[in-house]
Protein backbone atom coordinates (compact mmCIF):
# COMPACT_ATOMS: atom_id res chain seq x y z
CA UNK A 1 0.00 0.00 0.00
CA UNK A 2 2.99 2.64 1.09
CA UNK A 3 4.96 0.63 -1.87
CA UNK A 4 2.66 1.87 -4.27
CA UNK A 5 1.75 5.58 -3.10
CA UNK A 6 5.32 5.73 -3.08
CA UNK A 7 5.47 5.07 -6.62
CA UNK A 8 2.87 7.02 -7.31
CA UNK A 9 4.55 9.62 -5.82
CA UNK A 10 7.89 9.04 -7.41
CA UNK A 11 5.70 9.20 -10.77
CA UNK A 12 4.45 12.40 -10.10
CA UNK A 13 8.06 14.00 -9.14
CA UNK A 14 9.23 12.09 -12.60
CA UNK A 15 6.25 13.47 -14.52
CA UNK A 16 6.79 17.07 -13.44
CA UNK A 17 10.36 17.77 -13.90
CA UNK A 18 9.73 15.75 -17.41
CA UNK A 19 7.35 18.57 -17.60
CA UNK A 20 9.08 21.37 -16.31
CA UNK A 21 12.06 19.89 -18.56
CA UNK A 22 9.85 20.32 -21.73
CA UNK A 23 9.03 23.79 -20.83
CA UNK A 24 13.06 24.78 -20.18
CA UNK A 25 13.91 23.00 -23.89
CA UNK A 26 10.83 23.80 -26.00
CA UNK A 27 10.17 27.48 -26.72
CA UNK A 28 6.97 28.25 -25.29
CA UNK A 29 4.21 27.25 -27.29
CA UNK A 30 4.46 29.64 -30.65
CA UNK A 31 0.47 29.41 -30.96
CA UNK A 32 -0.47 31.32 -28.31
CA UNK A 33 2.65 33.72 -28.25
CA UNK A 34 1.61 34.52 -31.96
CA UNK A 35 -1.76 35.25 -31.35
CA UNK A 36 -0.96 37.44 -28.42
CA UNK A 37 1.51 39.41 -30.53
CA UNK A 38 -0.95 40.16 -33.37
CA UNK A 39 -3.72 40.81 -30.62
CA UNK A 40 -1.64 43.37 -29.14
CA UNK A 41 -0.15 44.77 -32.52
CA UNK A 42 -3.98 45.06 -33.66
CA UNK A 43 -4.99 46.72 -30.26
CA UNK A 44 -2.24 49.06 -30.86
CA UNK A 45 -2.79 49.77 -34.63
CA UNK A 46 -6.55 50.37 -33.95
CA UNK A 47 -6.07 53.00 -30.53
CA UNK A 48 -3.94 55.06 -33.51
CA UNK A 49 -6.13 55.06 -35.98
CA UNK A 50 -8.87 55.90 -34.07
CA UNK A 51 -6.42 58.70 -32.30
CA UNK A 52 -4.31 59.86 -34.74
CA UNK A 53 -4.82 59.22 -38.30
CA UNK A 54 -8.60 59.62 -38.43
CA UNK A 55 -8.04 63.37 -36.95
CA UNK A 56 -5.31 63.85 -39.68
CA UNK A 57 -8.29 62.22 -42.41
CA UNK A 58 -10.59 64.26 -41.14
CA UNK A 59 -9.07 67.79 -42.05
CA UNK A 60 -7.22 66.57 -45.15
CA UNK A 61 -11.11 65.50 -46.69
CA UNK A 62 -12.82 68.65 -45.52
CA UNK A 63 -10.38 70.87 -46.54
CA UNK A 64 -10.58 69.30 -50.14
CA UNK A 65 -14.55 69.16 -49.76
CA UNK A 66 -15.28 71.99 -51.63
CA UNK A 67 -13.03 71.39 -54.60
CA UNK A 68 -9.32 73.08 -55.16
CA UNK A 69 -10.63 77.22 -55.81
CA UNK A 70 -12.15 76.72 -52.31
CA UNK A 71 -8.92 75.48 -51.13
CA UNK A 72 -6.82 77.86 -52.79
CA UNK A 73 -9.21 80.84 -51.75
CA UNK A 74 -8.72 80.16 -48.10
CA UNK A 75 -5.08 79.10 -48.07
CA UNK A 76 -4.26 82.44 -50.07
CA UNK A 77 -6.27 84.58 -48.37
CA UNK A 78 -4.71 88.17 -47.03
CA UNK A 79 -5.21 87.23 -43.45
CA UNK A 80 -4.39 83.24 -43.87
CA UNK A 81 -0.69 84.64 -45.47
CA UNK A 82 -0.20 86.89 -42.72
CA UNK A 83 -0.77 84.88 -39.85
CA UNK A 84 1.35 82.46 -41.50
CA UNK A 85 4.51 84.92 -41.62
CA UNK A 86 4.04 85.79 -37.91
CA UNK A 87 4.10 81.66 -37.04
CA UNK A 88 7.11 81.19 -39.21
CA UNK A 89 8.64 84.53 -37.84
CA UNK A 90 7.62 83.55 -33.98
CA UNK A 91 9.05 80.22 -34.65
CA UNK A 92 12.42 80.81 -36.20
CA UNK A 93 12.70 83.65 -32.88
CA UNK A 94 11.92 81.04 -30.61
CA UNK A 95 13.58 78.36 -32.14
CA UNK A 96 16.98 80.59 -31.63
CA UNK A 97 16.75 81.96 -28.19
CA UNK A 98 15.44 78.08 -27.08
CA UNK A 99 18.69 76.59 -29.13
CA UNK A 100 21.10 79.40 -27.24
CA UNK A 101 19.16 78.77 -24.18
CA UNK A 102 19.61 74.84 -24.40
CA UNK A 103 23.05 74.52 -25.67
CA UNK A 104 24.41 76.88 -22.43
CA UNK A 105 22.34 75.51 -20.13
CA UNK A 106 22.88 71.72 -20.73
CA UNK A 107 26.65 72.88 -21.03
CA UNK A 108 26.54 74.06 -17.58
CA UNK A 109 24.37 71.55 -15.85
CA UNK A 110 26.27 68.85 -17.47
CA UNK A 111 30.01 69.73 -17.55
CA UNK A 112 30.13 71.57 -13.72
CA UNK A 113 28.89 70.64 -10.68
CA UNK A 114 27.83 73.56 -8.36
CA UNK A 115 25.19 74.20 -5.18
CA UNK A 116 21.65 74.07 -6.44
CA UNK A 117 22.36 72.35 -9.98
CA UNK A 118 19.29 69.99 -9.01
CA UNK A 119 17.28 73.23 -8.40
CA UNK A 120 18.26 74.83 -11.63
CA UNK A 121 17.10 71.80 -13.47
CA UNK A 122 13.86 71.41 -12.04
CA UNK A 123 13.59 75.58 -12.41
CA UNK A 124 13.96 74.72 -16.12
CA UNK A 125 11.29 72.26 -16.36
CA UNK A 126 8.59 74.62 -15.47
CA UNK A 127 7.00 75.54 -18.44
CA UNK A 128 6.66 72.11 -18.96
CA UNK A 129 4.24 71.55 -16.37
CA UNK A 130 2.60 74.96 -16.67
CA UNK A 131 -1.07 75.56 -18.40
CA UNK A 132 -0.57 77.35 -21.73
CA UNK A 133 -3.10 79.55 -20.57
CA UNK A 134 -1.67 80.45 -17.24
CA UNK A 135 1.53 80.95 -19.22
CA UNK A 136 -0.13 83.45 -21.54
CA UNK A 137 -1.90 85.18 -18.02
CA UNK A 138 1.21 85.58 -16.96
CA UNK A 139 2.96 87.71 -19.44
CA UNK A 140 -0.39 89.91 -19.12
CA UNK A 141 0.07 90.33 -15.09
CA UNK A 142 3.66 91.58 -16.20
CA UNK A 143 3.67 93.28 -18.91
CA UNK A 144 0.05 94.66 -19.32
CA UNK A 145 -2.33 97.42 -17.93
CA UNK A 146 -2.68 96.13 -15.03
CA UNK A 147 0.68 94.62 -14.83
CA UNK A 148 3.85 96.44 -12.61
CA UNK A 149 6.01 96.41 -16.16
CA UNK A 150 3.00 98.06 -17.42
CA UNK A 151 3.92 101.45 -16.70
CA UNK A 152 7.41 102.02 -17.61
CA UNK A 153 6.62 100.13 -21.33
CA UNK A 154 3.90 102.99 -21.36
CA UNK A 155 6.44 105.55 -20.76
CA UNK A 156 8.64 104.23 -23.85
CA UNK A 157 5.91 103.53 -25.65
CA UNK A 158 6.18 100.00 -26.38
CA UNK A 159 3.55 97.21 -26.53
CA UNK A 160 4.10 93.76 -25.53
CA UNK A 161 0.90 92.08 -24.88
CA UNK A 162 -1.24 92.52 -27.87
CA UNK A 163 1.06 92.59 -29.86
CA UNK A 164 3.53 90.56 -31.77
CA UNK A 165 6.51 90.80 -29.06
CA UNK A 166 4.26 89.12 -26.74
CA UNK A 167 3.19 86.42 -28.98
CA UNK A 168 7.26 85.90 -29.35
CA UNK A 169 7.25 85.83 -26.03
CA UNK A 170 4.91 83.24 -24.90
CA UNK A 171 6.05 81.10 -27.47
CA UNK A 172 9.83 81.61 -26.46
CA UNK A 173 8.40 80.35 -22.56
CA UNK A 174 6.06 77.45 -23.79
CA UNK A 175 9.03 75.66 -25.43
CA UNK A 176 11.68 76.94 -23.06
CA UNK A 177 13.16 73.59 -21.82
CA UNK A 178 12.78 71.56 -25.20
CA UNK A 179 16.10 71.77 -26.68
CA UNK A 180 17.81 71.76 -23.21
CA UNK A 181 15.76 68.48 -22.22
CA UNK A 182 17.32 66.77 -25.45
CA UNK A 183 20.94 67.99 -24.55
CA UNK A 184 21.10 67.14 -21.27
CA UNK A 185 21.24 63.29 -21.40
CA UNK A 186 23.25 62.89 -23.61
CA UNK A 187 26.09 65.38 -22.40
CA UNK A 188 25.81 64.07 -19.04
CA UNK A 189 25.82 60.82 -20.41
CA UNK A 190 29.31 61.41 -22.18
CA UNK A 191 31.11 62.96 -18.66
CA UNK A 192 33.31 65.55 -18.96
CA UNK A 193 36.65 63.85 -19.48
CA UNK A 194 37.24 64.81 -23.14
CA UNK A 195 36.73 68.68 -22.24
CA UNK A 196 38.44 68.34 -18.79
CA UNK A 197 41.50 66.94 -21.19
CA UNK A 198 41.14 69.62 -23.86
CA UNK A 199 41.22 72.12 -21.26
CA UNK A 200 44.45 70.97 -19.41
CA UNK A 201 46.14 70.71 -22.96
CA UNK A 202 45.05 74.23 -23.57
CA UNK A 203 42.64 74.42 -25.50
CA UNK A 204 40.23 77.71 -25.18
CA UNK A 205 36.45 77.61 -24.25
CA UNK A 206 35.05 77.83 -27.94
CA UNK A 207 37.50 75.13 -29.07
CA UNK A 208 35.88 72.61 -26.69
CA UNK A 209 33.06 73.40 -27.68
CA UNK A 210 33.52 73.34 -31.21
CA UNK A 211 35.58 70.30 -31.29
CA UNK A 212 34.43 68.21 -28.35
CA UNK A 213 31.32 68.97 -26.79
CA UNK A 214 29.41 69.33 -29.99
CA UNK A 215 30.18 66.32 -32.57
CA UNK A 216 28.56 64.42 -29.51
CA UNK A 217 25.43 66.18 -29.50
CA UNK A 218 24.90 67.07 -33.22
CA UNK A 219 22.05 64.76 -33.27
CA UNK A 220 20.31 65.21 -30.06
CA UNK A 221 20.86 69.44 -31.01
CA UNK A 222 18.95 68.57 -34.69
CA UNK A 223 16.51 66.86 -32.93
CA UNK A 224 15.63 69.17 -30.15
CA UNK A 225 15.44 72.14 -32.39
CA UNK A 226 12.72 69.51 -34.76
CA UNK A 227 10.46 69.16 -31.32
CA UNK A 228 10.86 73.10 -30.41
CA UNK A 229 9.47 74.62 -33.97
CA UNK A 230 6.89 71.82 -33.77
CA UNK A 231 5.69 73.09 -30.62
CA UNK A 232 6.28 76.76 -31.14
CA UNK A 233 4.52 76.51 -34.68
CA UNK A 234 1.31 75.25 -32.90
CA UNK A 235 1.43 76.98 -29.71
CA UNK A 236 -2.56 78.23 -28.89
CA UNK A 237 -3.49 78.50 -25.53
CA UNK A 238 -0.69 80.85 -24.73
CA UNK A 239 -0.60 82.84 -28.29
CA UNK A 240 -4.24 82.97 -27.46
CA UNK A 241 -4.73 84.57 -24.03
CA UNK A 242 -1.66 86.86 -25.18
CA UNK A 243 -2.67 87.83 -29.10
CA UNK A 244 -5.77 89.45 -28.39
CA UNK A 245 -7.07 88.20 -32.03
CA UNK A 246 -6.24 91.05 -34.10
CA UNK A 247 -6.58 89.95 -37.14
CA UNK A 248 -3.53 90.53 -39.82
CA UNK A 249 -1.25 91.78 -37.05
CA UNK A 250 -1.24 89.50 -33.94
CA UNK A 251 -3.02 86.37 -35.54
CA UNK A 252 -0.47 83.43 -35.88
CA UNK A 253 -2.34 80.40 -38.24
CA UNK A 254 -3.88 78.35 -35.20
CA UNK A 255 -5.44 81.36 -33.95
CA UNK A 256 -6.46 81.74 -37.26
CA UNK A 257 -8.44 78.34 -37.65
CA UNK A 258 -10.16 79.28 -34.50
CA UNK A 259 -11.61 82.40 -35.79
CA UNK A 260 -12.62 80.69 -39.02
CA UNK A 261 -14.27 77.91 -37.16
CA UNK A 262 -15.77 79.79 -35.26
CA UNK A 263 -17.22 82.04 -38.22
CA UNK A 264 -18.66 78.42 -39.05
CA UNK A 265 -16.37 78.95 -42.02
CA UNK A 266 -15.41 74.95 -42.22
CA UNK A 267 -14.02 74.87 -44.97
CA UNK A 268 -11.41 77.33 -44.62
CA UNK A 269 -10.86 76.44 -41.12
CA UNK A 270 -9.26 73.29 -42.34
CA UNK A 271 -7.82 74.57 -45.44
CA UNK A 272 -5.67 76.61 -43.17
CA UNK A 273 -5.17 73.32 -40.59
CA UNK A 274 -4.59 71.25 -43.66
CA UNK A 275 -1.19 73.67 -43.53
CA UNK A 276 -0.35 73.04 -40.76
CA UNK A 277 -0.72 69.59 -41.10
CA UNK A 278 1.03 69.42 -43.64
CA UNK A 279 4.37 71.21 -41.85
CA UNK A 280 3.69 68.60 -38.71
CA UNK A 281 3.92 65.77 -40.86
CA UNK A 282 7.01 67.45 -42.34
CA UNK A 283 8.29 67.85 -39.33
CA UNK A 284 8.09 64.57 -37.74
CA UNK A 285 9.44 62.77 -41.40
CA UNK A 286 12.55 64.74 -40.79
CA UNK A 287 12.48 63.80 -37.19
CA UNK A 288 12.55 60.28 -38.25
CA UNK A 289 14.88 60.37 -40.56
CA UNK A 290 17.38 62.00 -37.71
CA UNK A 291 16.78 59.01 -35.54
CA UNK A 292 17.14 56.91 -38.84
CA UNK A 293 20.68 58.42 -39.31
CA UNK A 294 21.78 58.59 -35.92
CA UNK A 295 21.01 54.86 -35.58
CA UNK B 1 40.92 63.33 4.54
CA UNK B 2 38.16 62.35 2.07
CA UNK B 3 36.20 64.93 3.21
CA UNK B 4 38.64 67.51 3.57
CA UNK B 5 39.31 67.00 -0.90
CA UNK B 6 35.88 67.55 -1.16
CA UNK B 7 35.31 70.75 0.73
CA UNK B 8 38.72 72.06 -1.11
CA UNK B 9 36.81 71.22 -4.25
CA UNK B 10 34.06 72.66 -3.36
CA UNK B 11 35.27 75.89 -2.20
CA UNK B 12 37.68 76.38 -4.65
CA UNK B 13 36.44 74.93 -7.38
CA UNK B 14 39.01 72.77 -9.25
CA UNK B 15 37.54 73.70 -12.79
CA UNK B 16 39.35 73.18 -15.64
CA UNK B 17 36.94 73.20 -18.34
CA UNK B 18 36.62 77.17 -19.20
CA UNK B 19 33.35 79.17 -19.83
CA UNK B 20 31.58 78.11 -16.19
CA UNK B 21 30.73 82.10 -15.85
CA UNK B 22 29.25 82.28 -18.83
CA UNK B 23 27.06 79.45 -19.35
CA UNK B 24 26.06 80.08 -15.92
CA UNK B 25 25.56 83.81 -16.56
CA UNK B 26 23.29 83.21 -20.05
CA UNK B 27 21.29 80.12 -18.11
CA UNK B 28 19.76 82.43 -15.28
CA UNK B 29 19.71 85.13 -17.16
CA UNK B 30 17.79 84.23 -19.53
CA UNK B 31 16.09 81.91 -17.44
CA UNK B 32 15.49 84.75 -15.19
CA UNK B 33 14.01 87.00 -17.93
CA UNK B 34 11.59 84.18 -19.63
CA UNK B 35 10.67 81.89 -17.25
CA UNK B 36 11.04 83.24 -13.05
CA UNK B 37 10.12 86.83 -13.47
CA UNK B 38 7.44 86.52 -15.44
CA UNK B 39 5.94 83.81 -13.36
CA UNK B 40 6.96 85.65 -9.80
CA UNK B 41 3.99 87.97 -11.18
CA UNK B 42 1.61 85.77 -10.50
CA UNK B 43 2.74 85.68 -6.77
CA UNK B 44 3.05 89.24 -6.93
CA UNK B 45 -1.17 89.80 -8.06
CA UNK B 46 -2.22 87.46 -6.10
CA UNK B 47 -1.12 89.06 -3.17
CA UNK B 48 -3.23 92.32 -3.75
CA UNK B 49 -6.01 89.60 -3.00
CA UNK B 50 -7.31 89.12 0.49
CA UNK B 51 -7.43 85.83 1.60
CA UNK B 52 -11.16 86.07 2.52
CA UNK B 53 -11.48 87.39 -1.66
CA UNK B 54 -9.62 84.70 -3.04
CA UNK B 55 -11.34 81.79 -0.96
CA UNK B 56 -14.30 83.22 -2.63
CA UNK B 57 -13.72 82.99 -6.13
CA UNK B 58 -12.21 79.60 -5.66
CA UNK B 59 -14.71 77.94 -3.67
CA UNK B 60 -17.47 79.62 -6.13
CA UNK B 61 -19.62 76.84 -7.62
CA UNK B 62 -18.65 77.78 -11.16
CA UNK B 63 -14.96 77.82 -10.53
CA UNK B 64 -15.46 74.44 -8.15
CA UNK B 65 -17.17 72.33 -11.31
CA UNK B 66 -14.55 73.66 -13.53
CA UNK B 67 -11.64 71.76 -11.30
CA UNK B 68 -14.17 68.89 -11.07
CA UNK B 69 -13.83 68.56 -15.09
CA UNK B 70 -10.29 69.06 -15.76
CA UNK B 71 -9.17 67.03 -13.06
CA UNK B 72 -11.85 63.69 -13.50
CA UNK B 73 -11.44 63.97 -17.13
CA UNK B 74 -7.92 64.17 -16.99
CA UNK B 75 -7.12 61.63 -14.82
CA UNK B 76 -9.29 59.46 -16.52
CA UNK B 77 -7.83 59.90 -20.01
CA UNK B 78 -3.98 59.42 -18.33
CA UNK B 79 -5.44 56.09 -17.08
CA UNK B 80 -6.53 55.27 -20.36
CA UNK B 81 -3.36 56.53 -21.24
CA UNK B 82 -1.50 54.45 -19.52
CA UNK B 83 -3.31 51.60 -20.11
CA UNK B 84 -2.51 51.97 -23.90
CA UNK B 85 1.02 53.43 -23.73
CA UNK B 86 1.88 50.25 -22.12
CA UNK B 87 0.62 47.81 -25.00
CA UNK B 88 1.81 51.11 -27.61
CA UNK B 89 5.32 50.21 -25.97
CA UNK B 90 5.60 46.57 -25.53
CA UNK B 91 4.41 46.39 -29.16
CA UNK B 92 6.97 48.85 -30.57
CA UNK B 93 9.71 47.40 -27.98
CA UNK B 94 9.54 43.89 -28.29
CA UNK B 95 7.47 42.79 -31.76
CA UNK B 96 8.78 43.53 -35.48
CA UNK B 97 6.10 43.89 -37.77
CA UNK B 98 5.77 45.67 -41.19
CA UNK B 99 4.65 49.43 -40.68
CA UNK B 100 6.41 49.26 -37.25
CA UNK B 101 8.45 52.30 -38.12
CA UNK B 102 5.59 54.77 -39.26
CA UNK B 103 3.44 53.46 -36.16
CA UNK B 104 6.83 54.67 -33.85
CA UNK B 105 6.57 58.38 -35.89
CA UNK B 106 2.78 58.49 -35.50
CA UNK B 107 3.80 58.50 -31.78
CA UNK B 108 4.43 62.35 -31.93
CA UNK B 109 1.90 63.21 -33.78
CA UNK B 110 0.02 64.74 -30.91
CA UNK B 111 3.28 67.12 -30.49
CA UNK B 112 3.43 68.08 -33.39
CA UNK B 113 -0.07 68.58 -34.29
CA UNK B 114 -0.78 72.30 -32.91
CA UNK B 115 -3.60 71.75 -30.56
CA UNK B 116 -6.12 73.90 -31.95
CA UNK B 117 -6.24 71.68 -35.42
CA UNK B 118 -6.63 68.47 -33.35
CA UNK B 119 -9.39 70.11 -31.37
CA UNK B 120 -11.59 70.90 -34.50
CA UNK B 121 -10.88 67.86 -36.17
CA UNK B 122 -11.61 65.83 -33.08
CA UNK B 123 -14.64 67.58 -32.56
CA UNK B 124 -15.89 67.22 -36.30
CA UNK B 125 -15.19 63.26 -35.83
CA UNK B 126 -17.33 62.60 -32.38
CA UNK B 127 -19.66 65.64 -32.94
CA UNK B 128 -23.62 63.73 -33.83
CA UNK B 129 -23.07 63.95 -37.32
CA UNK B 130 -19.47 63.25 -37.38
CA UNK B 131 -17.84 59.55 -38.42
CA UNK B 132 -17.49 58.20 -35.01
CA UNK B 133 -19.79 60.00 -33.26
CA UNK B 134 -22.73 58.99 -35.85
CA UNK B 135 -22.38 55.42 -34.50
CA UNK B 136 -22.14 56.53 -30.83
CA UNK B 137 -24.83 59.02 -30.87
CA UNK B 138 -27.27 56.03 -32.81
CA UNK B 139 -26.52 54.52 -29.52
CA UNK B 140 -27.60 57.43 -27.62
CA UNK B 141 -24.72 58.30 -26.61
CA UNK B 142 -23.17 61.73 -27.10
CA UNK B 143 -19.71 62.28 -27.41
CA UNK B 144 -19.35 66.00 -28.31
CA UNK B 145 -19.73 68.83 -25.86
CA UNK B 146 -19.59 66.42 -22.90
CA UNK B 147 -16.93 64.87 -20.49
CA UNK B 148 -16.48 61.67 -22.85
CA UNK B 149 -15.40 63.90 -25.69
CA UNK B 150 -12.98 66.50 -22.97
CA UNK B 151 -11.71 62.79 -22.10
CA UNK B 152 -10.69 61.92 -25.79
CA UNK B 153 -9.07 64.99 -26.46
CA UNK B 154 -6.66 64.79 -23.41
CA UNK B 155 -5.75 60.87 -24.43
CA UNK B 156 -4.92 62.50 -27.90
CA UNK B 157 -2.89 64.71 -26.32
CA UNK B 158 -1.23 62.56 -23.83
CA UNK B 159 -0.39 59.56 -25.60
CA UNK B 160 3.52 60.20 -26.44
CA UNK B 161 3.97 61.05 -22.57
CA UNK B 162 3.24 57.54 -21.88
CA UNK B 163 4.95 55.59 -24.47
CA UNK B 164 8.22 57.67 -24.68
CA UNK B 165 8.91 57.39 -20.77
CA UNK B 166 7.91 53.46 -21.01
CA UNK B 167 9.66 52.49 -24.50
CA UNK B 168 13.89 53.38 -23.66
CA UNK B 169 13.13 51.06 -20.39
CA UNK B 170 11.56 47.97 -21.87
CA UNK B 171 14.07 48.83 -24.53
CA UNK B 172 17.14 48.57 -21.59
CA UNK B 173 15.21 45.76 -19.46
CA UNK B 174 17.36 42.82 -20.09
CA UNK B 175 15.34 39.88 -20.85
CA UNK B 176 17.44 37.26 -18.77
CA UNK B 177 15.07 38.06 -15.75
CA UNK B 178 11.68 36.94 -18.11
CA UNK B 179 13.80 33.49 -18.85
CA UNK B 180 14.58 32.85 -15.67
CA UNK B 181 11.29 33.17 -14.62
CA UNK B 182 9.63 31.21 -17.24
CA UNK B 183 12.27 28.82 -16.49
CA UNK B 184 11.34 28.69 -12.83
CA UNK B 185 7.70 27.67 -14.20
CA UNK B 186 6.10 30.79 -14.45
CA UNK B 187 3.25 31.73 -17.21
CA UNK B 188 3.46 34.44 -19.23
CA UNK B 189 0.87 36.60 -17.55
CA UNK B 190 2.53 35.84 -14.12
CA UNK B 191 5.79 36.69 -15.28
CA UNK B 192 4.49 40.13 -16.89
CA UNK B 193 3.24 40.89 -13.67
CA UNK B 194 5.51 39.68 -11.55
CA UNK B 195 8.92 40.49 -13.32
CA UNK B 196 8.39 43.05 -16.42
CA UNK B 197 5.68 45.76 -14.94
CA UNK B 198 7.51 45.84 -11.19
CA UNK B 199 10.57 47.17 -13.58
CA UNK B 200 8.78 49.38 -15.87
CA UNK B 201 6.59 50.79 -12.88
CA UNK B 202 8.56 53.86 -12.49
CA UNK B 203 8.51 55.00 -15.75
CA UNK B 204 4.85 54.37 -16.28
CA UNK B 205 4.36 56.52 -13.53
CA UNK B 206 6.32 59.40 -14.46
CA UNK B 207 4.25 58.83 -18.25
CA UNK B 208 1.25 58.66 -15.91
CA UNK B 209 1.75 62.13 -13.76
CA UNK B 210 3.25 63.66 -17.45
CA UNK B 211 0.28 63.07 -19.25
CA UNK B 212 -2.23 64.07 -16.29
CA UNK B 213 -0.23 67.37 -15.51
CA UNK B 214 -0.53 68.03 -18.99
CA UNK B 215 -4.44 66.96 -19.25
CA UNK B 216 -5.06 69.66 -16.83
CA UNK B 217 -3.57 72.35 -18.41
CA UNK B 218 -4.76 71.65 -21.66
CA UNK B 219 -6.52 74.05 -23.59
CA UNK B 220 -6.57 74.08 -27.85
CA UNK B 221 -7.80 70.82 -27.97
CA UNK B 222 -10.35 70.09 -25.39
CA UNK B 223 -11.72 73.81 -26.04
CA UNK B 224 -13.70 72.98 -29.23
CA UNK B 225 -14.99 69.49 -28.48
CA UNK B 226 -15.90 70.81 -24.55
CA UNK B 227 -18.51 73.10 -26.31
CA UNK B 228 -18.50 75.19 -22.74
CA UNK B 229 -21.68 74.84 -21.09
CA UNK B 230 -21.06 75.88 -17.85
CA UNK B 231 -21.16 73.83 -14.65
CA UNK B 232 -20.97 70.71 -17.13
CA UNK B 233 -18.34 71.17 -19.74
CA UNK B 234 -15.87 74.10 -18.43
CA UNK B 235 -12.63 73.09 -17.96
CA UNK B 236 -10.46 75.31 -15.55
CA UNK B 237 -8.03 76.91 -18.42
CA UNK B 238 -11.43 77.96 -20.08
CA UNK B 239 -12.40 79.61 -16.72
CA UNK B 240 -9.09 81.68 -16.41
CA UNK B 241 -9.50 82.57 -20.30
CA UNK B 242 -12.77 83.71 -20.20
CA UNK B 243 -12.18 85.54 -16.67
CA UNK B 244 -9.60 87.42 -18.97
CA UNK B 245 -11.73 88.15 -21.63
CA UNK B 246 -14.00 90.08 -18.73
CA UNK B 247 -11.27 91.80 -17.51
CA UNK B 248 -11.45 89.66 -14.27
CA UNK B 249 -7.66 89.67 -13.61
CA UNK B 250 -7.70 88.83 -9.68
CA UNK B 251 -10.45 86.02 -10.77
CA UNK B 252 -8.08 84.47 -13.36
CA UNK B 253 -5.22 84.92 -10.99
CA UNK B 254 -6.63 83.07 -7.86
CA UNK B 255 -7.89 80.24 -10.19
CA UNK B 256 -4.66 80.28 -12.35
CA UNK B 257 -2.89 80.02 -9.06
CA UNK B 258 -4.40 77.23 -7.79
CA UNK B 259 -4.27 75.16 -10.78
CA UNK B 260 -0.36 76.16 -10.89
CA UNK B 261 -0.04 74.58 -6.90
CA UNK B 262 -1.91 71.09 -7.96
CA UNK B 263 0.53 70.93 -11.15
CA UNK B 264 3.54 71.79 -9.30
CA UNK B 265 2.26 69.47 -6.30
CA UNK B 266 1.56 66.90 -8.44
CA UNK B 267 4.79 66.86 -10.32
CA UNK B 268 6.60 67.04 -6.98
CA UNK B 269 4.70 63.70 -5.61
CA UNK B 270 5.27 61.74 -8.74
CA UNK B 271 9.09 62.61 -8.45
CA UNK B 272 9.41 61.58 -5.03
CA UNK B 273 7.17 58.26 -5.66
CA UNK B 274 9.85 57.99 -8.70
CA UNK B 275 12.65 58.40 -6.34
CA UNK B 276 11.30 56.14 -3.63
CA UNK B 277 10.35 53.23 -6.08
CA UNK B 278 14.03 53.01 -7.84
CA UNK B 279 14.88 53.16 -4.51
CA UNK B 280 13.04 49.80 -3.57
CA UNK B 281 13.43 48.02 -6.76
CA UNK B 282 17.45 48.67 -6.77
CA UNK B 283 17.29 47.25 -2.96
Amino acid sequence: MSKKKQRTYQQDIVGDSINSLRKVVEPPKENGSHLMKYLLIGISAAFLFLMLALPLAVVVMNACKEGWDAYREAVMDEYTMKALQLTLLATVITVAVNTIFGLFASFLLSKFYFRGRQVLAALIDIPFSISPVIAGLVFILTFGNMGWMGDVLDKYNIKIVFAVPGVVLVTVFVTFPFVFRELFPVLNAQGKDEEEAAALMGAGGFTIFRRITLPHIKWALLYGIILCSARAMGEFGAVSVISGHLRGKTNTLPLHVEILYNEFNTTAAFAVSSILVLLAVLILVVKSLVEWKKE
Amino acid sequence: MEQQIVKVKNKKGVRVIPGFGLSMGVTLAMLSCIVLIPLASIFISVSKISLQEFVEIVTSRQVMSGYMVSFTCAFFAAIINGAFGLVLAWVLVRYDFPGKRIMDGMIELPFALPTAVAGISLTFLYSDQGWIGQLFDKAGVRIAYTRIGITIAMVFVGIPFVVRSVQPVLAKLDRQYEEAAMMLGAGRWRTFFRVVLPELFPALLAGFGLAFARGIGEYGSVVFIAGNIPYETQIAPLLIMSKLEQFKYSDATAIALVLLLVSFLLMFLINSLQIYMQRFVKN
